[in-house]
């Protein structure tokens, strides 16, 4: 299938020179508004430009994510940056490869029709003219529109030159220096900021003069409840700020410590209807219903959130690890009351990011900080108990499945009802910073209300409530629960993960109750093919493992769902041993992404999203007293460590020329469905209540 | 204020002195004094393993590691594994895809270099992981980097 309609990221940034560089010195460079999050995405986006081009990926260059040059392609999130992204750049790289085509046939005196490229080379009828494909680059015009010239390649002229090729940037990432952390100039100094305990503290005293007589410190900066520390040195900066944090004192606004599962699964605030075809009030048959809840979770990136930032004037320039330069800006400007022009944000690495962190923040505090300071550098680098206290989190939350199975054992309605906290708060969204440090200066924006991420963006909440199966009547609802003090933000799939497994738990429930196969009775409830490709396959390429006889307190589950309904096919089966504790030994995957890019990339984030899946499913759970979280370290924060690892196995279903689906997030939910599924296989008890501890097992039992 | 001190020791091979408190973790020396940012911050208490380094063979976070207490030592970061040919465990990682993010990757390389060095047949695969297990990976690699950690091992060391 070759896509015809020009990609969406086109209408906003319709010419060619949005989206190409050509210069003597550095030649052909793609601009990209997508980031690099270590998902290895800028790999595959470079991989498709050249791919369109016929050259090597190493004979061309990609820019990434500046509000100076790049377009604005939004955030980098929900697993769309070649779906959408690297699309709009086939079709710019085409664009550009129809011009110097045109270019070499006038050298030629040929028709372009006669000429194509092999490895970077012109060829005249299938032999070598001498003449390099990318030398007709300057002859360019690149005021043209993307959509008049482009004619991306059919399937089966793509990936001639090369296929698969390693991350362009992993070398760096073991020896050496990518990070924002590791930028460096001359004069630069080092803040770290006070952050009050929580957003509803307000700062009511601080020896500021004290503080500023702490060894190594150059400024303190102060505007209403924000305290920033600058000093010569990252580490003077962290000891000051220690000292301040000790020494000062906040008043907080009290909430009461109650258990923020229950008080979300408890919550009785009006439910908005998401989806409902069909009608569910019906009767003939029997009903199932499940809970699942989870917990808040960390994003929990190795590396703090940091950011460099320097005032030049009343013009700043911030170096972040943001999800969206762009509105990063926006937010930035509205916290500042400043033009966005003035302020110019460009994307540098940073550790994984997992959806929306620390970075936006921690980029607001290093304008704030540096402003003191003009015309020097400040990097910002926020401290493990930053990272813990002040980003956001992931939403706790609980979904209730009712399925009714007809007379001749198939589901004829499916009734979910998600409870949960909002999934996103990102800057500048809904007219506000939600950046933390505005809402505490001494012109406070608080941020808005949450109105979750839309259904036509692949929902929040309630994304994949509506599962994955063909039923006649399915109605979602969504009950965004706002009362809670917590910040909770989009982490990775977002409301899939829970909906997922409570459906998975369910499918399973019912399967054993009839005595039909789990994988068959997903299997009646399938008229998609692609979905009963990567189900028969997971089937057939787990039998030889299954066959082998399981020692007591051993067990396999499954787990399917397709990402958003829309996105990428993904089953998941796990074998697993519970010794007290539960301990995953195996992990297989089979996934439909459509066109896999860079196939290895894909399988490296099915992976990951797996390994991560089954790190949150096991043993990750924030606690919260009241006000804010008060996990302090690693140590009151457990996640899965190598020796708790998995041996995993990702079977790719490939579709050469299929739209490409993503795939950084279709694996999460699945996995944490196969791990529930392979606890009950195991114990025969079934645990509702995430995370799948030792202690949640025996409270389960015990239910 | 705290006395400086003067510190002297190996760095990747090379005679290092520095002029410091020698109660400064030796992470902060290695970023800011020496310019080796490939050591990453990423606790500053010793639980995730981002600011491995090897001293004299053993690895050690450097992040509460005093200073002071390397003088006269060995001090071995990722930095000294980019040679050309690379180090057999930055040539296995690569060939393995082993990273993602790759915040956390130059400390795993350090602690998987001290294991391997100081073992002399291939360590079995739990042996590895015990040895990576103070080591945090958000991303999910760890089956490639253990999968990469065997691989190298196999080839750098001979029975």
């Amino acid at each position: 299938m070759t896509v015809d309609a020009p990609p969406p990221p086109l209408a906003d940034a319709p010419l060619m020179r949005d989206w190409i560089e050509v210069s003597p010195t550095d030649g052909v460079t793609f601009l990209s508004g997508r980031v690099e999050l270590g998902q290895g995405n800028s790999t595959a986006l470079l991989m498709m430009v050249a791919d369109e081009l016929g050259v090597s990926p190493d004979a061309v260059a990609l820019k990434t994510a500046r509000t100076d040059r790049t377009p604005n392609e939004g955030f980098t999130a929900g697993s769309m940056s070649i779906s959408f992204g690297g699309q709009a750049l086939r079709w710019a790289a085409s664009a550009l490869l129809v011009q110097m085509l045109d270019a070499a046939g006038e050298r030629l005196g040929r028709p372009p029709r006669d000429l194509r490229v092999e490895d970077g080379e012109i060829l005249r009828n299938g032999v070598s003219t001498g003449l390099k494909l990318l030398d007709f680059a300057s002859a360019a015009d690149l005021s043209c529109r993307v959509a008049d010239l482009a004619k991306p390649k059919a399937e089966g002229d793509r990936w001639k030159t090369f296929r698969d090729i390693p991350r362009i940037d992993l070398k760096e990432r073991l020896v050496g220096t990518p990070f924002v952390h590791d930028m460096t100039a001359p004069h630069m100094l080092h803040g770290a900021p006070v952050h009050p305990p929580s957003m509803h503290s307000a700062l009511d005293s601080l020896d500021l003069d004290a503080l500023r007589a702490r060894p190594g410190v150059v400024e303190v900066v102060r505007d209403g409840s924000f305290v920033g520390v600058v000093a010569v040195s990252p580490l003077a900066s962290a000891r000051a700020a220690e000292w301040a944090a000790k020494n000062g004192t906040w008043e907080a606004t009290r909430f009461e410590a109650i258990d923020p599962v229950e008080f979300i699964a408890g919550s009785t605030a009006d439910a908005e209807t998401i989806i409902e075809t069909g009608n569910v009030n019906r009767n003939i048959g029997r009903w199932y219903e499940t809970t699942v809840s989870r917990p808040y979770i960390f994003h929990g990136s190795i590396g703090p959130a940091a950011a460099v930032a320097v005032w030049d004037g009343d013009e700043a320039t911030v170096w972040t690890h943001s999800q969206g330069v762009f509105q990063l800006r926006k937010a930035m400007s509205l916290a500042l009351r400043t033009a966005e022009e003035k302020l110019r944000v460009i994307h540098v690495p940073g550790a994984g990011c997992y959806g929306h962190n620390g970075a936006d923040d921690v980029a607001f505090d290093a304008v704030l900080m540096a402003r003191a300071v003009p015309g020097r550098q400040v990097k910002v680098v926020w401290s493990r108990r930053d990272e813990f206290r002040a980003a956001p989190i992931g939403a706790a939350m609980a979904t209730r499945v009712r399925a009714l199975l007809g007379p001749d054992n198939v589901l004829t309605a499916v009734d979910v009802i998600v409870n949960s906290a909002p999934h996103t708060s990102r800057p500048g969204t809904g007219g506000t910073p939600n950046l933390r440090a505005a809402a505490y200066l001494e012109n406070p924006i608080q941020p808005a209300r949450s109105a979750d991420v839309p259904a036509a963006r692949g929902g929040g909440a309630d994304r994949n409530a509506a599962p994955t199966y063909k039923v006649d009547a399915v109605r979602v609802q969504r009950r965004l629960v706002h009362d809670l003090p917590y910040r909770s933000s989009a982490l990775r799939s977002l409301g899939a993960y829970n909906n997922v497994i409570a459906i998975e738990s369910l499918m399973d429930d019912i399967a054993h109750d009839i005595g039909v196969p789990p994988l068959d009775f997903r299997l009646l409830h399938m008229t998609d093919q692609r979905s009963r490709d990567v189900l028969e396959r997971i089937e057939a390429g787990t039998r030889e493992a299954r066959e082998v006889p399981l020692p007591e307190g051993a067990g396999w589950g499954l787990g399917f769902a397709r990402y958003k309904g829309t996105g990428g096919y993904c089953a998941v089966m796990v074998r697993l041993e519970v010794d007290g504790d539960v301990r995953v030994t195996d992990a297989f995957a089979v996934a439909d992404v459509g066109e896999a890019v860079s196939p290895d990339g894909v399988r490296n984030q099915v992976e990951g999203g797996m390994l991560q899946s089954i790190s949150w499913t096991l043993k990750e759970a924030v606690q919260v007293d009241g006000s804010s979280t008060t996990v302090e370290s690693w140590t009151d924060y457990p996640i899965l460590r190598f020796s708790e690892a998995p041996r995993v196995s990702v079977e790719l279903v490939e579709r050469p020329g299929a739209f490409p689906l993503g795939a950084g997030e279709i694996s999460q939910g699945p996995a944490g469905a196969a791990v529930c599924n392979a606890v009950k296989a195991a114990l025969g008890i079934r645990v509702c209540n995430l995370p799948i501890t030792r202690d949640a097992i025996i409270a389960a039992a015990n239910a | 204020m705290p006395e400086l001190r003067e510190v002297s020791c190996r760095v990747n091979g090379e005679s290092r002195s520095f002029v410091v408190d020698p109660m400064m973790p030796l992470l902060h020396v290695l970023r800011e004094t020496l310019g080796l940012m490939a050591t990453r911050f990423g606790c500053g208490e010793g639980t995730c393993g981002s600011c491995t380094v090897m001293v004299d063979g053993q690895a050690v976070m450097s992040c509460d590691l005093p200073a002071g207490e390397v003088a006269g030592k060995r001090v071995e970061t990722a930095e000294g594994l980019d040679g050309d040919p690379p180090h057999p465990l930055v040539a296995a990682f690569l060939d393995h895809q082993a990273g993602q993010c790759g915040y956390c990757l130059p400390g795993i390389l350090m602690a998987a270099k001290a294991l391997l060095e100081g073992e002399s047949a291939p360590p079995s695969r739990a042996r590895i992981a015990e040895a990576l297990d103070g080591n945090l990976c958000r991303c999910g690699v760890h089956a490639r980097i253990l999968d990469a950690v065997e691989d190298a091992a196999r080839r750098s060391i001979r029975r």
